[in-house]
């Protein structure tokens, strides 16, 4: 990885959030095979080999109607003023490639090319139930244990509409500035794979929920100076709702991708089968691997500051796809679009649109601009590098129509209003807050990074703690040491409230940070209140000066061969002096006073 | 109705509660030796279940209910007696999915006795006759469940090898809603395969010879002729009186024609009206649940319980409210008589609107089925009704834009039946133990498509396919929503609801009587089309409509349809109620 213009040097919290390249792939892998041993314990997978079809799916299917107590969302009440009104000719249709953009061009590496690059992005929508029955939505239960009929697509089932997908789709959309519309319709998309219990996907075609929006992704650079996040507008195209597929697992050969001979079975998980999604695509406005990185880094934020998502890439709960072309710069016209796919970190996203630019432009320098063709491509996170997955000719044809199960969805009047007015803090709010807090921009760029610190840090800060105090506390020594314990921010002992005390302490001069970061490791770990831990322990710092004089004295009496050189001019034996007194007073020595007390012993 | 005698009463009663099982204690031991060695009270009850509808109109649903609610017959007896009825008529009729009872739950008789003994065990708390028809408004009465709608404990096939061994997991919302009220499901009815055709011979389950019977469901009125279909075995169950009642499902006429074919009163609720939740879904946005009744009354009996809105069936209505029981409900409208006719004029000033698109006289109809409209629209003269031509130039749109509508969804509703999910009796492609022999995930997908589902679903498939491609749908699937627009407006526009004069409409219900067996003439896909021609259009329109027995032709019966505004079930059921009387017919076929 290239120093990029976006790059900069992670924060103790950030690395533990982006892992490098590598140890992502181990990780994954490792998760897979664990995933696949114990489905194949479990035996309640679908394993799409046919040996072991039928007894699989038939306790599969036996095991449809154990339901989860999970608390349930309230479903679409029906409509009956729309039961008569199923052809109403659909309104907005969207172009599927959009025009060309008069964007300034970005400085990209070396040539006279461009890329253009779109972000079409998954987002899963933490709800209690599934878009369109109730069984559990949660990641990491046992293979097909959140299943129903429903979900599993049995003869006869048909869908509910949850209403807390609809609001949390609003919520996202009004936070990407869109357009939320008061009607919107649910549409089928076909396709045959295993993943598909019903054959189709409950999606919207024609007219989504959302559209026309914009995010002013951040694109700020550590090591540069700015009083404001510099950003980048991307446009949203749409935002729209639809239920995923279940997951599959291949084992050996892939043989659900058609290929010859396939070696090993597929094992599929309904579990996240019909788990709400909401499907954000932008305008092709992306101009560098940074920028589409910027974006989608910003979009996880957006939807963690929400509520609305985990945001997770590894687990899946944040999947983005990127159509990229390249053109020469200064054309009006688009290239020709590749989409890849299997991008699971923000570097990823990052270089996989690095290696296409270099791909496409190495073809049309060569003069070989026919080649680039119109695919779907799988990024290869070890090899760092794309390769083909199917071509255009190839590419399904969805045959969308509308979904007739579902009646139009109508929202009520002041539904927006209200997601609008409990609308969270957003990202952008966070880092205005935190700039207004007197934080440098890089300060606040670290800590508006993830929800769960920019909460810990306004809580602490409102309870007292001077903010840049607590921010270097935050982002320094306690990311490091939960790093060390490996704890996150959400599980430590310690509150914000107790930071806030913490801090407190050191500005009265109570203690010193020194003996602050001392207590650290047993306050993150056990709790309680910094003030009675540093009384109990007899930390509280000696200002006395009396006291201290006392001490100084007799320091300065039992090492007269130091105190003479010293005397003599040696004046770097000055530490020795402090060291010596810090030493018999374990540290608790106010530090300022026992350099004022130890000038008045040696230079008297 | 027939009267009852005395003897069953009181054979079948103590002071008021029920003996189970005591009135057919001996036929149930030596079955095949027919009526010599029944009870005196067995063959009075079998008389008044299984005879012709009598002058006062009660059907054979009503007949049972009050039986059971008034003389205490109990449910379990009844069952028995349809149970014994069927086990006669089967070999000849084949209403009836052989085996429908799941494995492992025993056989037929001991569901079906043992759902009857718990409505008994109901009804033994109660004491009153009152208290009875309150707690089980549908006590004693006898269901037949089309094969593609979910009943817990019965298989589910819809007529097809892909399901042949699928057991649903729960009840449809409208088979609970009946069992609640009373019913006792004893058996699933023969259709052709997902609902797709018109003479109930597609049933997967009528590949296999049956020994010694019909290969394929039969006409009660003529054994070489079909009953029309899709719903031709819960048509000929009804009439036949092998069940009291008979769920269907109707999407293009899927109730009404086979109704026509068989004699019996067939009736498809608006749209929204009764809850799809376990109808195995043909096309979804015209899919409807219907009735068979021997009388509108038995029908409107049967929707009281079945209609109104579900939360698990988003496109169910919620408004308007159907008519509230405490008030009779559709009963009471369909009994309903104008103020100032009285007796002799039920319906006078009703304004019905003969379409005169549906009675051409140039062949396309029947003689006889122009003949019993002709007689239908003189008794409702008689009854008070103000009769005339009307118009409805989109008429010839509702073909062929119900097909496409028809053949999309079907497409797409049929996609998961893909092999992998629902183990088939047999199994798919070559080689079905070896895993996929080598082949894609695709290769196996497709061939188990080719070898599960039979030929109609397949070039509904193919059709619906080609309709929604890329390029195509806008000139296929697009413009037969508008067309559907069309003719929904239409429809509507002549009716009072909508501005027009009509209350009603009257159309034939199909233009000919029941097809014989295996007619070549159907092997051609368009004709077998041809003959929806009359009531396609409701569906695309999402209307209510009935068909009611209004005559004989050559010894068949003939239907017609009366077709209402939306919602307005009562209405259509109140002429068709009033229609039935005054015409007389005594439609009991000669089994």
């Amino acid at each position: 990885m290239a120093g990029g213009p976006l790059r900069r040097a992670p924060g103790p919290l950030e690395r533990k959030a982006n892992l490098d390249v590598t140890s992502l792939i181990i990780i994954t892998r490792a998760r897979t095979t664990t995933r696949t041993t114990t489905t194949t314990k479990q035996g309640r997978a679908v394993a799409c080999k046919a040996r072991t079809q039928s007894a699989t799916v038939r306790a599969l299917l036996a095991a449809t109607l154990t339901r989860s107590a999970a608390p349930r969302d309230r479903s679409i009440p029906w409509h009956h003023a729309r039961s008569l009104d199923w052809c109403r000719p659909s309104a907005a249709c969207f172009a599927s490639s959009a025009a060309a953009v008069d964007a300034p061009a970005k400085p990209v590496s070396t040539t006279e090319y461009e890329t253009v690059i779109g972000v079409e992005t998954h987002v899963q929508l933490d709800t209690n139930t599934k878009a369109f029955c109730s069984c559990k939505n949660e990641y990491g239960a046992k293979p097909n244990v959140n299943v129903c009929p429903v979900c599993l697509g049995h003869p006869g089932m048909l869908p509910t509409l949850n209403e807390r997908v609809v609001e949390l789709a609003v919520r996202t959309g009004m936070a990407l500035n869109c357009e939320v519309h008061q009607e919107s319709k649910f549409d089928r998309k076909q396709y045959f794979y295993g993943d598909l219990p019903k054959g189709y996907q409950i999606s919207q075609n024609d007219r989504p929920i959302c559209t026309d929006g914009f995010v002013d992704a951040p694109t700020f650079v550590v090591g540069t100076k700015c009083d404001a996040f510099p950003t980048t507008r991307v446009r949203i195209n749409r935002l729209h709702i639809e239920e995923d597929t279940a997951k599959l697992t291949h084992e050996g050969q892939d043989s659900l991708a058609g290929g010859e001979g396939g070696g090993g079975a597929t094992l599929a998980d309904y579990n996240r089968a019909g788990v709400p999604l909401v499907e954000i695509v932008t305008e092709p406005d992306m101009r560098t691997g940074e920028e589409a990185a910027a974006y989608a880094q910003e979009l996880r934020r957006i939807v963690r500051f929400l509520g609305v998502s985990s945001g997770n890439m590894q687990e899946g709960s944040l999947r983005c796809d990127v159509n990229v072309s390249v053109r020469r710069k200064g054309a009006q016209e688009l290239g020709t679009k590749v989409e890849v796919k299997n991008l699971n970190s923000f570097s990823a996203v990052r270089s996989a649109v690095d290696f296409e630019f270099r791909r496409q432009t190495s073809l049309l320098e060569a003069g070989r601009g026919s080649e680039i063709k119109q695919e779907t491509r799988l990024w290869d996170e070890q090899r760092m590098e794309t390769k083909s997955m199917r071509s255009k000719e190839e590419a399904a044809d969805y045959r969308y129509f509308r979904e007739p199960d579902l009646p139009f969805l109508a929202l009520r009047p002041g539904f927006a209003d209200q997601v609008n007015a409990e609308m969270p803090k957003l990202p952008r709010e966070a880092r205005d807050d935190l700039l207004g807090l007197g934080l440098s921009v890089a300060d606040a760029s670290i800590l508006s990074d993830d929800l769960g610190l920019f909460e810990y840090y306004t809580e602490c800060v409102s309870s007292g703690a001077e903010p840049k105090q607590a921010c270097n506390w935050l982002v320094g020594d306690i990311s490091a040491l939960l790093k060390e314990m490996k704890r996150d921010l959400d599980t430590c002992a310690m509150r914000p409230q107790q930071l806030a005390e913490m801090c407190q302490l050191i500005d009265g001069g109570t203690i010193s940070g020194k003996i602050a970061k001392g207590l650290l490791p047993e306050l993150l770990e056990k709790g309680g209140s910094p003030k009675e831990l540093v009384e109990s322990k007899g930390l509280v710092q000696i200002s006395d000066e009396g006291e201290l004089d006392k001490i100084v004295a007799e320091i300065v009496e039992s090492n007269p061969k130091q105190v003479e050189q010293y005397r003599g001019g040696k004046d770097k034996l000055f530490g020795f002096f402090v060291g010596q007194t810090m030493k018999a007073t374990k540290g608790r020595a106010n530090p300022k006073m026992v350099n004022d007390c130890l000038r008045r012993a040696l230079d008297q | 109705m027939v009267p009852v005698k005395k003897s069953i009463a009181a054979a079948g009663t103590g002071r008021y509660g029920i003996r189970p099982g005591f009135l057919f204690c001996r036929t149930t031991q030596r079955k095949h030796d027919g009526y010599a060695t029944r009870t005196q009270a067995a063959r009075d009850l079998e008389h008044a279940l299984f005879g012709p509808v009598g002058t006062d109109g009660d059907g054979p649903a009503q007949v049972a209910a009050r039986l059971v609610h008034e003389q205490g017959v109990s449910c379990e007896d009844i069952a028995r007696a349809h149970l014994n009825r069927m086990e006669m008529l089967e070999p000849k009729l084949r209403s009836f999915l052989p085996n429908s009872v799941v494995q492992g739950r025993g056989t037929l008789a001991d569901v079906v006795l043992e759902e009857a003994r718990g409505h008994d065990r109901t009804l033994a708390k109660l004491v009153t006759a009152e208290e009875r028809r309150r707690a089980l408004p549908l006590a004693g009465v006898t269901l037949g469940v089309k094969d593609n709608i979910c009943a817990a404990g019965f298989r589910a096939t819809a007529g097809s090898l892909a399901l042949s061994r699928y057991a649903p997991p729960r009840d449809a919302t409208v088979v609970d809603n009946l069992r609640r009220a009373g019913c006792v499901v004893v058996g699933k009815t023969l259709c052709d395969e997902f609902g797709m055709g018109s003479t109930t011979e597609s049933s997967a389950s009528q590949l296999k010879d049956v020994v010694g019977g019909a290969a394929t469901t039969r006409n009660p009125w003529d054994l070489s002729r079909v009953p029309g279909g899709s719903s031709g075995g819960s048509a000929a169950a009804v009439s036949s009186r092998q069940c009291a009642l008979a769920l269907g499902t109707d999407t293009g006429g899927s109730v009404r024609q086979p109704a026509s074919f068989c004699g019996v009163v067939g009736l498809k609720p608006t749209y929204g009206r009764v809850s799809r939740f376990g109808l195995i879904a043909y096309a979804s946005s015209l899919d409807v649940p219907g009735c068979f009744g021997s009388t509108a009354q038995d029908c409107a009996r049967m929707l009281d319980v079945i209609a109104g809105p579900d939360p698990a069936d988003s496109s169910s209505a919620a408004l308007p409210h159907p008519p509230p029981l405490s008030e009779g409900g559709y009963e009471r409208l369909c009994r309903q008589v104008s103020g100032e006719g009285g007796d002799a004029k039920p319906l006078l000033g009703l304004k019905v609107g003969l379409v005169r698109e549906t009675l051409r006289r140039d062949g396309t109809v029947e003689e006889g089925v122009l003949g019993a409209v002709d007689a239908a629209s003189e008794a409702l003269r008689g009854l008070g009704c103000e009769v005339k031509e009307v118009s409805l130039p989109a008429f010839d749109l509702s073909l062929p834009a119900y097909y496409v509508t028809a053949v999309s969804e079907a497409s797409s509703n049929l996609s998961r039946y893909d092999g992998l999910r629902y183990p088939a009796e047999v199994e798919a492609g070559e080689g079905g133990d070896e895993g996929f022999g080598g082949r894609s995930l695709m290769a196996q997908i497709a061939s188990s498509r080719g070898s599960l589902l039979g030929d109609e679903p397949l070039r509904r498939i193919l059709m619906g396919t080609y309709t929604l491609s890329e390029g195509y749908g806008d000139a296929l699937y697009k413009r037969a929503q508008v067309a559907r627009k069309r003719v929904q407006q239409e429809m509507l526009a002549r009716m009072v609801a909508g501005g027009g004069e009509c209350d009603v409409l009257l159309t034939p219900t199909a233009p000919t009587t029941a097809y014989a067996c295996g007619d070549k003439e159907l092997q051609d896909p368009l004709q077998m089309y041809l003959g929806d021609v009359m009531t396609v259009g409701v569906n695309l329109a999402g209307f209510p409509a009935v068909s009611v027995p209004a005559g004989m032709s050559l010894g068949l019966p003939v239907g017609v349809q009366v077709i209402g505004a939306p919602f307005e079930e009562g209405a259509i059921l109140n002429v068709a109620h009033h229609l039935e009387r005054s015409l007389g017919l005594n439609l009991l076929p000669p089994l």
